[in-house]
């Protein structure tokens, strides 16, 4: 009956599924939920962490936030025997004395407060654990446990058992690599700000005009404890400025620091040198100001994403250990131990860690990460295989020929491209300004000196003095910070992630763009269907299949489930199916209702090469002994692709580069306006040097990609930006991610981003009006203290609210 | 008036004293993480009976 009215009863299920949400991970539950406790959870793997925390008493995690649980649907359990290896583990942890071991793990699933709850409470689950902290922001753990109780395997698989498995890849063996929190700026600015309260309280008499003959001694003495409060912020906090005026000069450039710089330098020899004379009060208050003030920018500007990591490269994608075989026994060894010759075995999902020959089994590899490839490569023993694919299917026993980090595909970081030092950190536009902006103030400068020099020579100083005072583009150096700061939150609020506030800056300047194809404008996770073979499958078959499908996890066997769930048909109750198997990596098979299904690779269904030309594409059916087609697995734009493109044409010609084969070459000739600028098969190494070509005939480049194999054209174009359908998940270096979520925003979000440049003109413009004022006041050598005091914090406070309000008001004219 | 320099002298004593304790805050990790205190704070320890 359920078969002949399939749809009725599907509308039924879909409801029930909707209604109820998984008391643990609050995913929506499948047709049939497995009941605990009478509390509905989507599989066993929910129910199993239910139980844990049941049991030790840990059921406010439940009551913190609602559905906090961490969903294992999908996921294949990890083996953690490689962290029972001395080397693996000394490499691994912070610090042990042999008692007491502090180790720290990247959780990339902390999401909400239950999760700080529970990670914080661990403790109570292993009574080894004395301490456990947890940096929200981050989505780190500290823990300390003793070593007498527990291990590290016992840890990091109790970790894994509840859901928080830690992210642990070949990059986590590398200690210098790790961050460490650089606390000095926070010291800076504490000083800076603690110094300017002080000086300010100290400067008020003179604000206020108070009669200097009364009480002279007092201001005496005022202006030297000025002097001693205003060291520490110019020779400590104003370090960093002098610091790096003194590598542009080097350089031979005038950086927006030059004239920083010498402002600060002038503003304190010059007051010391009034109070020290008794003859003026000096401009400490507005020193210690303007220091703070720009402090408090760099400060604004460097609050950016903690768990983000913009800089991985494969020692992040690789894991921390392989199983090598010797005289036949299996012993897990950390990557960069593995030579040549050894014989390694890898598993159904995982990663094969260094180019080799397949010694045993059949391999079907998934390298559409690595290459771009969207289906996955089937080959026989005896061939060879590249690092990177991921098996998918049988055991595998290989023969490795190459190491970890001279493979293929690892040796694309031997690249100049990878070489590159990290740039300086200013900004290009600041410094084009900072260029015109120290010649005209000397100029000027020079000009008043010139003028006095005959007239008045304490004059001509002072004014010589106080033009360089008073045009200190403090409101220059401010506007970036607080404008492209804020365009970088903004962004964030909508997942698209930018290093740092040059980015912004670099897509005002980008001529040529490149797009990957693989994960890039298609997705990789979403597919659909059609089926190819005559006659059309029955409905009865079509149930049959389904109810075969829903058995198994494999991501295929979930697409067929998929795309019958679409046409509203469900499986049929599990007592009509009987003889159910699945031939991992090869297909499943099944009898219902007497009726034998077969579903798999063509070499499961027996299909021999001249039947189809989608041979290793396609999910083959056979029903009842009889080859009915296939199901092909169509790529899909993503949605709002044609957008993109549009909104990319006006940066700049846009050009198509793929890793894959010419299939789709049709389809997206239109997006790309004939077929020239569109490539296939494209190595990683030719990508690179695709980029690098279009950089020599003078372009700006900027590329959008997300696999292996555009890590080195996106470390080699100007502004790399890389597409993920998790942020946690490996991405190859870049400079900005993007969440796949807000793929169609993309348009909008560039278009902001490129606008904002000109809310920084806006700000240089205010910053101009204010330095002629004060121009006026000082070219007469008339500054006085008052003014300054006035002028200074007034024009800075004036660019951070309009750097703010103005980005603010973009934003939303932008509909962002 | 002579009083208004002991004064200001306790006033900047007191002022370095504030200073050494953010400096001091700062050097013990206390501004490493400004998010998850905030939320560690709010949760109830009542199931002593574990402890």
């Amino acid at each position: 009956m359920t078969a002949a009215n399939p749809t009725g009863s599907g509308e039924k299920r879909l409801r029930i599924a909707d209604q109820t949400a998984c008391y643990h991970c609050g995913e929506p539950c499948p047709a049939s939920p497995v009941v605990y406790d009478e509390k509905h959870f989507c599989c066993e793997g929910c129910r199993t962490v239910f139980d844990i925390l049941n049991n030790n008493g840990l059921c406010q995690y439940y009551q913190i936030d609602e559905n906090a649980g961490v969903s294992l649907r999908g996921k294949s359990k990890e083996e953690y025997a490689y962290l029972d290896e001395p080397d693996v583990r000394s490499r691994l942890v912070d610090f042990t004395d042999g008692e007491r071991t502090r180790v720290r793990f990247f959780l990339p699933q902390i999401h909400c407060a239950s999760c700080i709850w529970l990670l914080e409470n661990l403790y109570k689950l292993n009574d080894g654990i004395v301490a456990s902290q947890v940096n929200f922001l981050k989505k780190e753990i500290y823990l300390t446990f003793l070593e007498e109780k527990t291990t590290l395997r016992k840890v990091v698989e109790l970790l894994s058992s509840i859901g928080y498995a830690p992210a642990i890849n070949l990059g986590s063996l590398d200690k210098e690599k790790r961050p460490v929190t650089d606390r000095s700026f926070t010291y800076k600015l504490g000083v800076a700000g603690f110094a300017f309260g002080n000086i300010m309280l100290l400067s008020f008499p003179e604000y206020l005009g108070l009669e200097k003959d009364q009480d002279s001694y007092f201001f005496q003495f005022f202006g030297y404890l000025n002097i001693f409060l205003s060291i520490p912020v110019v020779f400590y906090s104003g370090s960093d400025y002098f610091r790096s005026a003194w590598l542009g000069l080097k350089n031979k450039e005038l950086t927006i620091d030059v004239p920083l710089a010498l402002g600060i330098l002038v503003y304190f020899i010059r007051s010391a040198y009034e109070i020290l004379s008794h003859s003026e009060a000096g401009y400490m208050d507005s020193l210690a100001g303007l220091v703070f003030f720009l402090l408090v920018g760099k400060w604004f500007q460097q609050r950016t994403y903690h768990h983000i990591s913009f800089e991985r490269d494969y020692r992040s994608y690789f894991p921390v250990a392989a199983r090598r075989k010797q005289d036949g026994q299996e012993r897990p060894v950390s990557l960069d131990l593995l030579e040549p010759g050894d014989v390694i075995v890898v598993r159904h999902g995982e990663l094969i860690p260094a180019d080799a020959v397949i010694l045993r089994g059949e391999a079907r590899i998934d390298y559409s990460f690595v290459t771009g490839e969207a289906q996955p490569v089937l080959l026989p023993a005896g061939e060879k295989v590249f690092a990177g694919g991921r098996q998918q299917g049988a055991t595998l026993e290989l023969s490795l020929t190459k190491r970890v980090a001279q493979s293929y595909l690892t040796q694309l970081w031997n690249e100049e491209a990878f070489a590159k030092k990290q740039e300086m950190q200013a900004s290009r536009l600041a410094n084009q300004i900072g260029k015109y902006f120290t010649i005209t103030i000397l100029l000027i400068g020079v000009a008043a000196l010139v003028y006095w020099l005959p007239r008045d020579a304490t004059r001509a100083i002072n004014a010589f003095t106080a033009v360089l005072i008073v045009a200190c583009p403090c409101a220059v150096a401010l506007a970036i910070p607080f404008i492209f700061g804020n365009v970088l939150r903004i962004l964030g609020r909508h997942q698209f992630y930018l290093k740092n506030t040059n980015v912004v800056e670099a897509m005002r300047s980008v001529t040529k763009l490149v797009v990957d194809k693989t994960g890039t404008i298609t997705t990789r996770m979403k597919g659909d269907l059609d089926f190819m073979g005559e006659p059309p499958l029955t409905l009865e078959e079509q149930a049959g299949l389904q109810t075969i499908a829903s058995q198994s996890v494999h991501p295929l066997s979930q697409l067929i489930r998929l795309h019958f769930e679409h046409q509203g048909i469900p499986p049929l109750e599990n007592t009509r199916l009987s003889g159910w198997e699945e031939f991992t990596g090869r297909g499943i098979a099944g009898v219902v209702d007497g009726i034998p299904y077969r579903l798999g690779s063509p070499e499961f269904i027996g299909v021999t090469a001249d039947e189809g030309e989608a041979q290793d594409s396609g999910i083959w059916v056979e029903i009842n002994g009889i080859v009915r087609g296939y199901f092909a697995v169509t790529q899909y734009l993503r949605p709002g692709t044609e957008a993109l493109i549009h909104a990319l044409r006006e940066m700049g010609e846009v050009a198509l580069l793929s890793g894959d084969n010419e299939r789709e070459r049709e389809q997206l000739t239109p997006l790309f306006e004939g077929a020239g600028q569109m490539h296939f098969r494209m190595s990683p190494k030719e990508k690179l040097q695709f980029v690098k070509r279009l950089q020599e005939e003078g372009a700006q480049v900027m590329m959008i990609g997300d696999g292996l194999n555009d890590a080195g054209a996106l470390k080699q174009s100007n502004l790399g930006i890389v597409i993920t359908e998790d942020t946690n998940n490996f991405t190859p270096a870049s400079d900005a991610i993007l969440h796949a979520s807000s793929y169609t925003r993309l348009p909008q979000l560039l278009r902001f981003a490129r606008k904002s440049v000109h809310l920084v003109y806006g700000a240089y413009g205010f910053a101009l009006v204010y330095n002629l004022i004060g121009l006026s006041f000082a070219v007469q050598g008339a500054l006085s203290p008052l003014v300054a005091a006035i002028l200074m914090p007034l024009s800075s406070v004036t660019i951070v609210l309009f750097g703010l309000v103005g980005s603010n008001l973009l934003a939303r004219r932008f509909h962002l | 008036m002579t009083v208004v320099f002991l004064l200001i002298l306790v006033s900047l004593v007191v002022a370095l004293g504030f200073l050494a304790a953010f400096l001091w805050a700062v050097r013990s990790g206390q501004y490493d993480d400004d998010y998850t205190p905030s939320v560690r704070i709010l949760f109830d320890e009542k199931q002593t009976e574990n402890d």
